[in-house]
């Protein structure tokens, strides 16, 4: 991987001693952390989408790729779409050789983030649990854990006993489905979410990317098969080079350049408790019922489980599902039982047709998509954001890229980690 | 203090509780916190980031401060509202959030570092060194953080679920929503009538509003009296309306009461039409110190002289920027605390208005620019109209900044409320569909406008459901004044101003926030985490708007509220999941001989919702190899049997049949003849392999199908898709019949024997009648219903023999009694497993989804003569390319090492690198037949690799072993043994 | 969420499994490869107006064409596949 540049010359370092000088100066001398910028009339490239993916293609195109000529197009305020609503883990621990490189070079990027963005963004590596329930699970779970071990990637195949100790208050005793053991990747964990927008945000607006909010895009103009620009809410906006990294919406913006995707929009709910002291230190992922759960440093319990499993695009789900997560919650660890659920959202995945992402040119000269992140596209950020980059400044994917291809499908080159087949919502 | 008389507290019926370590006494009919504030407690909590000691601030559900654990052990409850909490005997609550004490609390340093730890802090800090923050900052933080403690011990609570229909769904049992549930009801509507509270009445429980001559809490009770005598209409007390969700759902929690066996009940909900009548939220005030213990809402204040007969201080001070906070002064008064001053920065107050202010001195223009005190409050700082300073002595500041509807239930479904310029508050945006909001929540602040809009909006929900439209001419109300100034932040450099009491927000963390570029209402809200506590913004959300606009430039209303998600009132987690926990998380399918099975001491496996006899252990054997390893050989030299019920098992009939199967599966199905079972093989339509099994025509017009357990659920909606939706026109009827069928696999050298005895006489079972893959129907158990078929999973001549399911337990009985001549063997899934391993026959882990007839070797099975799912997208390259894994046995080279599924194929001499994998081992099992260990295995161009040496690396658990690529069929290729 | 399932009335959400999209048309059996790519991959994901099938897997199980708004959920219509919902193409 390339290594990113020196801190650019326009950003405001942060540091413990400038926090204190502020502090006793009333916090007055602290600037904008990005600039809110005001739209130019011609880029080099434009990036549409200015959530977590965008604003790192952004900082990568600049930092790596010498490209600053650049503007992130947001439609609202960045970060108001997946990036701020996600339930911020981070893990690499895949099974099919398309995925691994690139998810581990994405947690790799994120073990330096702090370092890169002169931003904390919390990266906390405590650990991702994936329980197991029976032989079968526990086989699979070894088929993947020595997939990850040949690609240098960290996981240990934790026993009933080695789990026991490390997680004392599962329902070893009264689980309707036994508690065997689990895959630990611990180098996986959580990541301050709205944290790592701001941060890239600031580090792209440093080097003089433009992130424009507030400006939506309603159409592209493309000639002779060659993207020349886009139209926007705020005037037409030139660029030779237009990259879409809007996540559950791509299907709508791909449609305003013509193309149809193998991807649906579904919604995933997540779910808040109230802050109680700390109890869980790890994530957890229940195998044998719909749940995943992480503790915040606030306090919250941030857990969630599968789609709703329909089409959609309202940012909200119904109660089968929130029954069913809760359902998971209590078979898995009844002492949550009287934390109260806070909030129930909703996320609009890119649900595609195996499950795994897209990062590629398309059949528009010019037009470059990252797309179909399914659930996992906050883990992604920093690696879909350098691939991107990569892909936009060479116009060759990124070697842990390779796979994330466009035409798959239609060469049976699927990357099905669930072995779901085309039905996103089992995916 | 106690007031001496007055209130619906029930003076004869005293409780005892304690909190904080010492014994207090109350009433029925008290909250926690009317309790402890009539016992001159006012020191209830700390704050979330700071630490600062705080008092009782509101009356309601919106608490930020008076946040206790209530209970102790498992029972403990952690975040527990005092303000809504109802007293009971020996209730116990714990202050939280604080170490080593209540009063002297060391985390209060917190309070002084403030400024070091606004908002945003932890971004620009602890980055070095990387490994600190996992290991010395973040523990740091999550200790401090938090607030209550969870037991850590399982929630012995029992907890309901219910499912709730209706006409009418009335929300909120104040004036308006009393009046609404009353119009309904007398209509014929099924009404339902949900009340967060313990009474009826909302706020006429804590103001002395007047109706229809009397009071109105007079009012409100004969109101409740009449719904009681509606017969369909329900009241529900105690009960919370936490969200709204499509198609009219909406989402309800009700506590249990005192002493009752269930904690809580999560109802679920449908109405056809919906009044919110919610009620509106006092706004607090912003200005230096404003937290102090002693510092409360002015609308709780009444609520505890009036409704709760507790006096939560001596001497008040008012401060209010609406006409409504007068009146407090009134209450208070008549309550026998001494008011000392009402501060109203507004000049124009009303002579009316003032006049409320009894003996109390009249400070217009003025404001309270800072509190004082500690832990509880001495005075208040007044700036006057002239700009002078001066202290005013108190220990109650009441405060008021005007009222905002709640309107959180219209947003759930993504509408978003509107400013009021009229009303100085958010108005209901668009509304779900069927849901009308009304009194307060509409903006109909008095009790005379919320009766009327009450009752017709009640009579207008009925009337959409067909019931008869009822005018009711609603009861004359005491005049109220309703207006007030939006909010002035009193900006006072010396002491911290919160917005959010309980997330420590304050003013001046807006102002960072903006200056640092974070502008939209959700950004401001995320950097401060203003608004995301336990209150959900309830008290803060209002005013934070307020100050972001001054500092935007910008309107109040030209920004918009941020999100409101439900719940409304948050949930426990234990009551969404109600009784699906533990054992019963999900139910538990028993099969036909299970019982049969309990009692022969199997030991049982789940296989999805399945419970399966894994092995049946003979006494003295040493572990469950031993076991298997014994009815394996049973199987292979005499006879076993098998409870295989658990197949998918699916009728067909009509006399398309045929057409429909030669769609359905790869292989020809065409000429399949009556009395004969065939093998097939089902894709998807992306040309990968969905399942396999055998289908018989027992009839011209009559198939039966068997699936994988696995895959029965989804290989039957599929073939429901093809059937309904692909070619309706096909003349098909199926059903399900897993659970009709006890189906028993009778398999071995001895198994025609064996069987011949157990069925009826007169069926011809000899080679010739019934030879491998025939079916039929017959009689078993005198009389019984059954299906013979003559297939084979084992590689052993077999027979499934299927039959009534009530009939497995006598089933396994008489082939226990026919075959005990040949020492008959029950088997489980585990030798079944290694028998299947034995003869290649692809299952679960080679089933997986990815796969294609040729990665498992059925590439033979696939016609070219005809359409079937998943034959055209099969033909893609990428799932015809030669270099693609496919399906091979293992025999490891020195025959005492085990093979272990999950461990990767690298060809000898290559490293163990992601580059150089082939593949992986898919199952494994001991073969009591061949003496050592065998696997299936997954490998590249596999096909053309027999013989070749390949390691099977295992580097997540260690160990290595090389293995010898063989055919996947270990015992008898060329299938003599099942033709017999 | 709640569906009106033409045989059983309004139903819960909980009572239905969802697919997927009801328009496209399974191919001929000798169309282009293309088309059968396009067929079971690509996706119009309308925000709006969605024609989609649901199972009504825990009632009458009959496969329902359901109309529905996808970014209000608000149901616009459902039919009966064997009621002449389906797009009934493709047989080979």
């Amino acid at each position: 991987m390339g290594a990113p540049g020196s801190p650019p010359s326009g950003q405001q370092a942060y540091s413990t001693w400038r926090l204190l000088r502020e502090a006793l100066n009333g916090n007055r001398g602290w600037a904008p952390v990005w600039r809110d910028a005001e739209p130019r009339s011609e880029y080099d490239v434009l990036i549409i989408g200015g959530g977590g993916h965008g604003l790192a293609t952004a900082h990568y195109l600049s930092s790596v790729y010498g490209i600053h000529n650049v503007a992130v197009l947001e439609k609202s305020w960045i970060g108001s779409g997946n990036a701020g609503r996600n339930t911020t883990i981070v893990r690499s621990n895949y099974l099919l050789p398309g995925n691994i490189p690139f998810y581990e070079f994405s947690m790799r990027l994120w073990e330096g983030l702090e370092r890169d963005l002169n931003y904390n963004a919390m990266v906390s590596q405590r650990g991702v649990l994936n329980l197991y329930h029976s032989d079968a699970q526990r086989d699979a779970y070894a088929r993947r854990g020595n997939a990850m071990a040949l690609h240098g990637v960290d996981g240990e195949l934790l026993d009933r006993e080695a789990l026991r100790r490390m997680v004392p208050y599962l329902a070893y005793e009264n689980a309707r489905f036994p508690i065997k053991g689990a895959l630990l990747q611990r180098r996986g964990g959580t990541v301050r979410h709205d944290a790592v927008v701001w941060g890239y945000a600031r580090a792209a607006s440093a080097r003089g990317v433009d992130v424009v909010q507030r400006c939506e895009v309603t159409g592209f103009r493309i000639s002779n098969g060659k993207v020349m620009g886009v139209e926007t809410t705020r005037g037409p906006i030139g660029a030779n080079k237009v990259g879409v990294a809007v996540a559950g919406r791509s299907g709508q913006v791909a449609a305003l350049a013509g193309l149809r995707l193998p991807i649906e929009s579904h919604v995933l709910q997540a779910f808040v408790s109230e802050a109680v002291k700390p109890v869980i230190h790890h994530v957890i992922t229940f195998g044998a019922g719909h749940f995943y759960i992480s503790q915040s440093d606030k306090g919250g319990l941030v857990f969630g489980g599968d789609l709703d499993g329909y089409n959609s695009y309202a940012q909200r789900g119904n109660l089968p599902t929130a029954e069913d997560v809760c359902e998971g919650a209590m078979a898995l660890m009844p002492m949550v039982g009287r934390a109260r659920v806070l909030r129930q959202w909703g996320g609009i995945m890119d649900m595609t047709m195996d499950g795994s992402p897209i990062i590629d040119r398309t059949p528009i000269e010019g037009l470059y998509l990252n797309a179909g992140w399914c659930y996992g596209g906050f883990k992604a950020t920093p690696a879909s954001g350098y691939a991107f980059a990569h892909l936009l400044a060479t116009d060759a994917p990124h070697e842990t890229a390779a796979a994330y291809r466009l035409d798959r499908f239609a060469a049976g080159r699927m990357i099905d980690e669930k072995g779901q087949g085309p039905q996103p919502n089992l995916h | 203090m106690r007031l001496p008389a007055g209130g619906r507290i029930d003076r004869a019926r005293p409780l005892a509780f304690r909190f904080d370590g010492r014994y207090y006494s109350g009433f029925a009919g008290d909250t926690l916190a009317s309790a402890l504030l009539a016992n001159g407690v006012r020191l209830v909590g700390r704050s979330f980031k700071h630490h600062r000691p705080r008092g009782v601030f509101t009356a309601g559900p919106e608490e930020p401060n008076a946040l206790v654990e209530l209970g102790r052990g498992a029972e403990r409850t952690p975040n527990t509202r005092a303000t809504t909490t109802e007293l009971r005997e020996g209730l116990e609550a714990f202050p939280q959030n604080c170490w080593p004490s209540l009063r002297f609390d060391l985390m209060a340093v917190n309070g002084l570092l403030a400024p070091l730890f606004a908002a945003g802090f932890y971004y620009k800090t602890f980055m070095w060194p990387s490994s600190f923050w996992e290991k010395v900052y973040e523990p740091l933080i999550r200790r401090a953080a938090g607030l209550g403690r969870l037991s850590g011990a399982p929630d012995p609570g029992v907890y309901d679920k219910v499912h709730d229909f209706c006409d009418v769904l009335v929300i909120g049992a104040g004036p308006a929503g009393l009046a609404a549930a009353l119009a309904a009801g007398r209509s014929g509507a099924r009404v339902i009538l949900a009340e967060e509270d313990f009474e009826l009445g909302g706020r006429l429980l804590g103001d002395r509003a007047e109706i229809a001559g009397g009071s109105g809490s007079a009012w409100a009770a004969s109101v409740a009296g009449e719904l009681k005598t509606l017969a369909e209409t329900r009241v529900l007390r105690r009960t919370a309306v936490f969200g709204v969700y499509d198609g009219g759902t909406y989402g309800a929690l009700e506590q249990g009461p005192a002493g009752g066996v269930v904690r809580c009940r999560y109802r679920k909900i449908v109405a056809r039409r919906c009044v919110l009548a919610s009620g509106a939220l006092e706004r607090p005030l912003v200005f230096a110190d404003n937290d102090r213990p002693g510092v409360m809402l002015a609308s709780a204040a009444r609520t505890y002289v009036n409704r709760f007969a507790a006096a939560p201080g001596r001497r008040a001070v008012v401060f209010t920027t609406s006409d409504d906070g007068w009146r407090t002064a009134a209450d208070l008064t008549r309550a026998g605390v001494a008011v000392a001053a009402v501060v109203d920065p507004r000049s124009d107050v009303g002579a009316d208005v003032t006049a409320l202010a009894g003996d109390a001195e009249r400070l217009t223009g003025a404001a309270v620019a800072r509190a004082l005190g500690g832990a509880a409050l001495r005075g208040v700082e007044v700036a006057g109209a002239d700009g002078a300073r001066r202290v005013i002595a108190c220990d109650l500041l009441a405060v008021s900044g005007g009222w905002s509807p709640n309107l959180a239930l219209t947003a759930h479904l993504g509408a978003r409320p509107v400013w009021s310029a009229q009303a100085q508050a958010f108005a209901p945006g668009a509304t779900p569909e069927g849901l009308r909001v009304a009194g307060a929540a509409a903006g109909r602040f008095t009790t005379a406008e919320a009766l009327a809009d009450g009752f017709a909006a009640g009579a207008e929900a009925a009337e959409a459901c067909g019931f008869p439209a009822l005018r009711i001419e609603a009861p004359g109300a005491g005049p109220e004044a309703a207006r007030w100034a939006t909010l002035r932040h009193i900006a006072n450099a010396r002491g911290k101003s919160y917005l959010d009491l309980q997330h420590d927000v304050t003013a001046s963390d807006i102002d960072l926030a903006h200056r640092e570029g974070f502008r939209a209402p959700e950004h401001v809200k995320r950097y401060t985490t203003l608004g995301m506590a336990t209150d959900q913004g309830r008290l803060s959300s209002h005013n934070g708007l307020a100050l972001l606009a001054q500092a935007n430039g910008a309107a109040i209303g030209e920004q918009g509220p941020t999100t409101h998600r439900p719940p409304y009132a948050p949930v426990p987690i234990a009551a969404f999941a109600g009784a699906e926990r533990d054992g019963a998380f999900r139910p538990v399918r028993h099969t036909p001989t299970h019982a049969w099975a309990e009692r022969r001491g199997a030991v049982f496996v789940e296989a999805g919702l399945w419970l399966r006899a894994q092995y049946f252990p003979n006494p003295g054997e040493r572990d469950w190899q031993e076991s298997v390893t014994r009815e394996v050989r049973a199987v292979r030299n005499g006879v076993g049997f098998c409870d295989v019920s658990t197949l998918g098992k699916i009728e067909l009939f009509g006399p398309d049949v045929a057409t429909f199967l030669e769609r359905l599966y790869t292989n020809a199905w065409a000429n399949l003849a009556v009395g004969r079972a065939r093998y097939g093989l089902m894709l998807r339509e992306d040309g990968i392999v969905l399942d396999d099994g055998t289908t018989s025509r027992l009839g011209p017009e009559h198939y039966v199908m068997t699936t994988t357990t696995a895959n029965a659920a989804r290989v039957f909606q599929h073939m429901e898709f093809a059937r309904q939706v692909l070619w309706p026109e096909l003349d098909v009827q199926m059903v399900s019949a897993t659970d009709q069928w006890a189906q028993i696999a009778i398999a071995g050298p001895l198994a025609r024997e064996t069987l011949a005895r157990v069925l009826d006489p007169g069926f011809d079972l000899s080679d010739a009648a019934f030879p491998y893959m025939a079916a039929a129907e017959t009689t078993v158990l005198a009389g019984a219903p059954a299906r013979v078929f003559r297939v084979s999973f084992s590689g052993e001549r077999g027979y499934e023999l299927a039959a009534p399911a009530r009939l497995g337990e006598a089933l396994a009985d008489a082939l226990m009694a026919v075959g005990a001549p040949f020492a008959i063997t029950p088997y489980g899934v585990e030798a079944l497993g290694v028998m299947r391993i034995e003869k290649g026959h692809p299952a679960g882990p080679e089933l997986n989804g990815q796969t294609t007839p040729g990665d498992l070797g059925l590439a033979k099975l696939l016609s070219r003569r005809k359409d079937y799912i998943g034959r055209r997208l099969g033909e893609r390259p990428g799932l015809t390319d030669p270099d693609r894994q496919t399906l091979v046995g293992l025999k490891p080279i020195d025959r005492s090492q085990r093979l272990r599924a999950g461990g990767h194929l690298v060809r000898e001499g290559a490293p163990a690198s992601a580059a150089h994998d082939e593949g992986h081992v898919t199952s494994t099992a001991y073969s009591p037949t061949l003496g050592h260990s065998i696997a299936l295995a997954l490998l590249a161009r596999g096909a053309q690799r027999l013989g070749e040496r390949v390691r099977i690396v295992d580097p997540l658990r260690g160990g290595e072993v090389v293995a010898e690529v063989c055919a996947p069929v270990f015992v008898d290729p060329g299938g003599e043994r099942l033709r017999g | 969420m709640r569906i009106p399932c033409p045989h059983c009335g309004a139903r819960a959400l909980e009572e239905f499994a969802f697919l997927g999209a009801a328009d496209p048309v399974r191919p001929a059996p000798d169309a282009p490869l293309k088309d059968w790519v396009d067929y079971a991959y690509l996706r119009d994901n309308p925000a709006g107006a969605h024609r989609e099938w649901w199972r009504h897997a825990f009632g009458c199980g009959a496969w329902l064409a359901v109309t529905r708004d996808t970014t209000t959920h608000a149901i616009l219509a459902a039919t009966s596949a064997l009621g002449g919902a389906g797009p009934g193409a493709g047989s080979p």
